[in-house]
């Protein structure tokens, strides 16, 4: 299928609700963690060139902290939570309990990072079990990684096996939020989602026989 | 200049491309005619696209053909330079784009030496991001690397 031309309107707001549950979802687990209220934007599904993609997520050279997972199953794809590095040690606070933490004291101890691969486990296994619920599709998430790095090297890798199939890529993008008080630090998450071209078909065809029932 | 693009610069113009993780930048550059050119690859071959149509700068084997192709000189008479290939995450899976780092830079290294193209610097493997740029007036590669520092090849 040439997703690239035939994607319809219909199809972008299936994308989208797929996108609104697994976040909400997402946002539920991160408000236990964090112990806020946790706000979500309404997710936007985009069509867009390699260079577009690593600009949603700050632009080449932005140096983020990302958790990249990939989908498998029967439907395949890509995972990304990327939080910039103030986010990132923010959340690592939260959760070590550890008001001293810093992310620029390179490496990292083990007790930090693993807060935040735990976080990524987390957010993403809530993002997908909604996503699996809502599609009817059983996926297999790989166990998340994490980098800190340059934005453009760590999203080009979940460009690649889109990469085969053509030269831009379809991406559901969230964003979760604590509304916080006016001037006070305010928590953020993005999530992107990309689903390989050849997962489409798969996808869309489960929410016909669905949608027709 | 972003992913998959191919491009030339002479003197004094310069030639960069930001955040490669597992892609290969490759510096094509005529030593006395100060020019150069620039390619970022995302992948190893072109047998790897499942679709006829697709942009050569996205694969090794196309992408060095076309920046040869772009420059105008005979390959001998080119130098190279490369930077790249990191495996950024850690991790196991059964899928190959896991691994892609090293078969890009594998790749790249095979299709210089096809063309005997001499490479005559590079920074590559590792799994830090890199930032690169060429000065086709002096023939230094810049590399920014945010874990590892800045160096001069």
């Amino acid at each position: 299928m040439n997703f690239e031309q035939n994607m319809t309107s219909y199809q972008i707001d299936l994308l989208k609700e797929a996108g609104n549950i697994g976040a909400g979802n997402a946002a539920t687990a991160l408000s236990k963690i964090v112990g806020e209220a946790i706000e979500m934007k309404i997710p936007s599904v985009k069509m867009v060139s390699f260079d577009e993609m690593i600009d949603l997520a700050g632009g080449p050279e932005k140096e983020v902290a990302g958790i990249f997972l990939r989908i498998e199953g029967e439907m395949k794809g890509s995972m990304f939570l990327i939080l910039s590095l103030s986010q990132a040690e923010a959340y690592a606070k939260v959760m070590t309990n550890d008001p001293s933490f810093c992310i620029n004291t390179l490496p990292l101890t083990d007790m930090k990072l693993s807060a935040l691969r735990e976080l990524g486990n987390i957010l993403s296994g809530s993002y997908l079990s909604a996503l699996s619920e809502f599609t009817g599709i059983h996926l297999f998430p790989t166990v998340p990684s994490l980098c800190i790095d340059m934005a453009g090297a760590i999203i080009s890798q979940g460009l690649l096996s889109v990469s085969q199939s053509g030269d831009r890529a379809v991406v559901i993008d969230t964003v979760l939020s604590s509304p916080g008080i006016e001037g006070a630090f305010s928590l953020q998450a993005q999530f992107f989602v990309l689903p390989d071209p050849d997962s489409f078909e798969r996808l869309f065809l489960n929410q016909k026989a669905e949608y027709h029932d | 200049m972003g992913i998959g693009d191919v491009k030339v610069a002479a003197a004094p113009d310069k030639i960069k491309t930001a955040g490669l993780g597992s892609c290969v930048a490759v510096v094509l550059y005529h030593p006395y005619q100060k020019s150069a050119g620039l390619l970022h690859i995302m992948l190893p071959d072109s047998s790897l696209s499942r679709s006829p149509i697709y942009n050569p700068g996205k694969f090794a084997d196309t992408g060095i053909i076309e920046l040869i192709r772009l420059l105008g000189y005979p390959p001998a008479r080119l130098r190279a330079k490369i930077a790249g290939g990191s495996q950024m995450f850690q991790y196991e899976s059964t899928e190959d784009t896991m691994r892609i780092g090293p078969r890009n830079i594998e790749a790249v290294r095979q299709h210089l030496e096809m063309f005997q193209i001499p490479i005559t610097g590079e920074d590559v493997g590792g799994s830090s991001g890199r930032t690169i740029e060429f000065d086709p007036s002096t023939c230094e590669l810049h590399i920014r690397n945010m874990k590892l520092g800045n160096c001069i090849i």
